[in-house]
C-alpha cells in the first residue's frame, strides 16, 4: 500500500494558494463576486460601488443568506426544502399578529411595550421550528420525499399565512421589530468600530489557536508568514467593510428630523454614518453559529456524514431519522429569523412576502458550491452565493436591464455556476 | 497450517439460536443456529443468496429476526439497530464498507463516537492524532490523512474499516468478505490482521466465497444454503472438496461433524 501523495503541509510545490491552504473554490467565488461588482460598477458610472449601494445591497441579501445556510444541511443530506418562501410567509403572518392584534387585544400588553417585539419573535421561532419538525418527521420517519414534502408546504404554509391575516397586509409593525429591519436599526459609527476590532481580534485569535491545536499534536502546520498573511487579509475585509458602512451617511433631513423629535436644532455641518445595521449582525451571529455547528459540532459531522453515506450513517449508529427532524427544524428556525428581518424591513407584513424566496435561496446555496448530491456544502459559500445573487439583480434594475432579462440572466447564471463547478470537480479530482 | 485447538469448553462469545427471517414470503434464513466462541474465527460459506449476510446482519443490527434470539457471554441480547450491536461490543466490516467517501479517515473511524472537548465540540485534532497512532500499527504506510476516503485505494479503505473496529475494542468481529476488492498484498495484510486479533481473544465471523481462505483463516466453517444451515465443520477435518460439495449439493460430508 504505497502512498506517493505528498502530506498536507508540505511547501514543496511552492504554490503560494497551497502554502497559505485557501480553498481554490473560495477564491473563484470571491473572485467572480468582484468582477460582477467591478463590471456595475463600470456600467453604473460608480454608483455601483457607493457605500450607499453596499449598504442597501448589503441589508437586502440579509433574509436570504440567512435561510440558505440553513439550506446546506438540508441540501448536504440529500434533501431539498422547497416551502422556506412560504415558511417564512407563515412566521411573519404570526409575529405580526401577535403583536399587533393577539398581544395587545387578548393578554392586554399595550401596543409599544417593550414586551412586544420579544414575545413575537419567539412566538415566530416556534413557529418555524414546529412546522420544519414537521415537515422533517413527514420526510424522516413516514419516507416521503422531501421535494414532495415541501411542494406541499410551499401551497399550505403560504395560504396558511393568508388565512391567519385575511389576506390583509399587516402594520406597521412594533418600533423595536422594526430595528431589525437593515436601515432602521444600525449600530453607529463607533459602536460599529468597536465590533470590527473585537472581529478582528476574534479572528486572529481562531487562527492562532489552531495553529497551536496541530503544533501540540505535532502534525505539520503552514509558515508563520502564511499564517500572519491570513491574518492581515481577514483584517483588510472586517475593517474595510466597516469602513464602507460607516461612510454611509445618514442623510441631513433625517438627521435634522431626528434632532427636531427631540427638542433640539442640528449643530451646523453635522454628519452622522449609519454603520453596521443589526440584521447584518444577525447574519454574521447566524453564520458563525452554523458554521461551527457544521465543522465543530457531532450535529454537523452527522450532516455531512449522512449526506456522503446514508446507510455507513445509518449503520454507524446515527439516528439518520431523527437528525431529518433537526435538520428541517433548524431551517424553519432560520425561516422565522429570515421573516424577522424581510418584515421588519418592509415595517409591514404583506401577503407575498417571501414569494420565490425558495428559488433564491436554493440557488444561493447550489451556486456556492453546494451539491444537490448531498455531503458537500460550506455555508460561506452559500452566503457568498445570495450576495453574488443580489448583487447581479439590484445591479441590472441600476443599470436599467428590462425585468424579464433581469431574471433570465439569473437563470442562466445559475445554470452555468453549477457546470462550472462540475468542471472544476472533475479537474481537481475532488468527489 | 497448524492451528491451536479452539477451547470450547465456556460459554460461546455469541450464540445464535434458531433464526429465522422472511421477506415478503422468501425465507432469507430458516431456523438457522450457530456459536462463536472466544480466539475464534468462523467462515460462513455458501452461493450468493444462501443468507450468510442476511444471518449476520441480524447479529450487527441491520435487520431484526423474525424469530429466534442472539445471546452474548450467554446472556439474551436485545439487538434492535447498529447503536444496540456497537453496546455489545459487536463491530462490523461490510462488503460495501460503510464509509462516507466525503470524510477523511478520521472522521469515518470516530463517526458515531466522536472524541469531545471541554465545550462539547468535535476535537479533530486529537482525533487525527488516535488515527495516526493505530494506522502506525495497522499500516504504517498510510499518509492520506486529510483527504476524504473517496480518494483512498480498496485496501486504504479497508483499513480505515478495521482500524475502527479495533480502535473499539471489538469482542466480536463481523467482516463481510474483507478481501474481496483487495489485491494480493493488501488480503494478506488483513489475513495477519485476522490471526492478531483471534491472538487477542477476539471472535470472528468472516463472510467469504473462497473455500481456501476459509480454510486458511478459520476455526470453523459454516455452510448455508437456500437459507439452511447445512452443516458447520472444522475445516482441518474436511477438505476444500468437502466444503465444495457442502455449498453446492448441500450434503454434509458424514466424517466431520464439529
Amino acid at each position: 500500500m504505497a502512498d506517493t501523495t505528498t502530506e498536507r503541509g508540505s511547501t514543496s510545490r511552492g504554490n503560494i494558494f497551497k502554502t497559505l491552504e485557501i480553498d481554490t473554490r473560495l477564491l473563484g467565488m470571491v473572485g467572480a463576486f468582484v468582477i460582477v461588482c467591478l463590471m456595475f460598477n463600470v456600467l453604473t458610472d460608480g454608483r455601483f460601488l457607493t457605500p450607499r449601494n453596499i449598504f442597501n445591497l448589503t441589508i437586502q441579501t440579509v433574509s436570504v443568506a440567512i435561510m440558505a445556510t440553513g439550506m446546506v444541511f438540508v441540501i448536504v443530506t440529500r434533501h431539498i426544502d422547497l416551502s422556506v418562501g412560504s415558511l417564512l410567509a407563515t412566521c411573519s403572518a404570526m409575529m405580526a399578529m401577535t403583536q399587533t392584534v393577539w398581544l395587545p387585544q387578548y393578554l392586554g400588553i399595550d401596543l409599544g411595550s417593550p414586551l412586544i417585539a420579544p414575545l413575537a419573535i419567539v412566538v415566530g421561532l416556534l413557529t418555524g421550528a414546529i412546522i420544519g419538525g414537521f415537515q422533517g418527521y413527514l420526510v424522516g420517519y413516514l419516507a416521503i420525499p422531501s421535494f414532495i414534502v415541501t411542494l406541499g408546504g410551499l401551497l399550505v404554509w403560504r395560504n396558511v399565512a393568508w388565512y391567519l391575516t385575511n389576506g390583509q397586509t399587516i402594520g406597521p409593525l412594533d418600533d423595536v421589530f422594526q430595528l431589525l429591519g437593515g436601515i432602521a436599526g444600525t449600530l453607529g459609527t463607533a459602536g460599529s468600530w468597536v465590533v470590527a476590532l473585537i472581529a478582528v481580534v476574534a479572528a486572529c485569535f481562531a487562527i492562532w489557536s489552531a495553529r497551536r491545536s496541530r503544533i501540540a499534536h505535532e502534525f505539520p502546520v503552514k509558515p508563520v508568514w502564511a499564517e500572519l498573511l491570513i491574518m492581515v487579509i481577514a483584517a483588510i475585509v472586517i475593517l474595510g467593510f466597516v469602513y464602507t458602512l460607516n461612510a454611509y451617511a445618514v442623510p441631513e433631513r433625517v438627521l435634522a428630523r431626528q434632532f427636531e423629535a427631540s427638542g433640539q436644532t442640528m449643530p451646523e455641518g453635522f454628519t452622522q454614518g449609519y454603520g453596521v445595521p443589526f440584521s447584518v449582525l444577525l447574519l454574521i451571529a447566524v453564520a458563525v453559529a452554523m458554521t461551527v455547528t457544521a465543522r465543530k459540532t457531532r450535529f454537523g459531522r452527522y450532516i455531512f456524514a449522512t449526506g456522503g453515506n446514508p446507510d455507513a450513517a445509518e449503520l454507524s449508529g446515527i439516528n439518520t431519522k431523527w437528525l431529518t427532524v433537526k435538520v428541517f427544524a433548524l431551517m424553519g428556525i432560520l425561516c422565522a429569523l429570515a421573516a424577522t428581518v424581510a418584515s421588519a424591513r418592509l415595517s409591514f407584513h404583506s401577503n407575498d412576502i417571501g414569494t420565490l424566496d425558495e428559488l433564491r435561496v436554493i440557488a444561493a446555496a447550489v451556486i456556492g458550491g453546494t451539491a444537490l448530491a448531498g455531503g458537500l456544502g460550506t455555508i460561506y459559500g452559500a452566503i457568498l452565493g445570495a450576495l453574488i445573487m443580489q448583487s447581479l439583480q439590484s445591479g441590472m434594475a441600476m443599470v436599467g436591464v428590462d425585468a424579464p432579462f433581469q431574471n433570465i440572466v439569473v437563470g442562466a447564471v445559475l445554470v452555468l455556476a453549477v457546470l462550472v463547478d462540475i468542471i472544476y470537480r472533475k479537474k481537481t479530482g475532488a468527489a | 497450517m497448524a492451528k491451536t485447538p479452539i477451547d470450547r469448553s465456556g460459554t460461546p462469545l455469541v450464540e445464535m439460536r434458531d433464526i429465522s427471517i422472511a421477506f415478503g414470503g422468501i425465507k432469507a434464513v430458516d431456523h438457522v443456529s450457530l456459536d462463536l466462541y472466544p480466539g475464534e474465527v468462523v467462515g460462513l460459506l455458501g452461493h450468493n443468496g444462501a443468507g450468510k449476510s442476511t444471518l449476520i446482519k441480524c447479529l450487527s443490527g441491520a435487520y431484526k429476526q423474525d424469530s429466534g434470539e442472539v445471546y452474548v457471554n450467554g446472556e439474551h441480547a436485545q439487538i434492535e439497530n447498529p447503536r444496540d450491536a456497537r453496546d455489545y461490543n459487536i463491530e462490523t466490516i461490510y462488503q460495501t464498507l460503510a464509509l462516507a467517501d466525503n470524510l477523511d479517515a478520521a472522521s469515518n473511524l470516530f463517526l458515531g463516537r466522536e472524541l469531545t472537548n471541554a465545550l462539547g465540540f468535535v476535537d479533530d485534532s486529537a482525533m487525527e492524532a488516535e488515527t495516526r497512532r493505530i494506522f502506525q500499527r495497522l499500516n504504517p504506510n498510510f499518509r492520506k490523512f486529510n483527504a476524504p476516503v473517496s480518494a483512498l485505494s480498496g485496501g486504504q479503505r479497508q483499513s480505515v474499516a478495521i482500524a475502527r473496529a479495533v480502535y473499539f475494542q471489538a469482542k466480536i468481529l463481523i467482516m463481510d468478505e474483507p478481501t474481496a476488492a483487495l489485491g494480493p498484498q493488501e488480503t494478506q495484510m488483513v489475513a495477519d490482521l485476522i490471526q492478531e486479533l483471534k491472538k487477542q481473544g477476539l471472535g470472528i465471523f468472516l463472510i467469504d466465497h473462497d473455500v481456501h481462505q476459509v480454510k486458511r483463516l478459520c476455526d470453523r466453517a459454516a455452510v448455508m444454503k437456500n437459507g439452511e444451515l447445512v452443516g458447520v465443520v472444522n475445516v482441518d477435518d474436511v477438505t476444500t472438496d468437502d466444503l465444495l460439495g457442502m455449498i453446492i449439493a448441500g450434503k454434509k460430508p458424514g466424517v466431520a461433524a464439529a
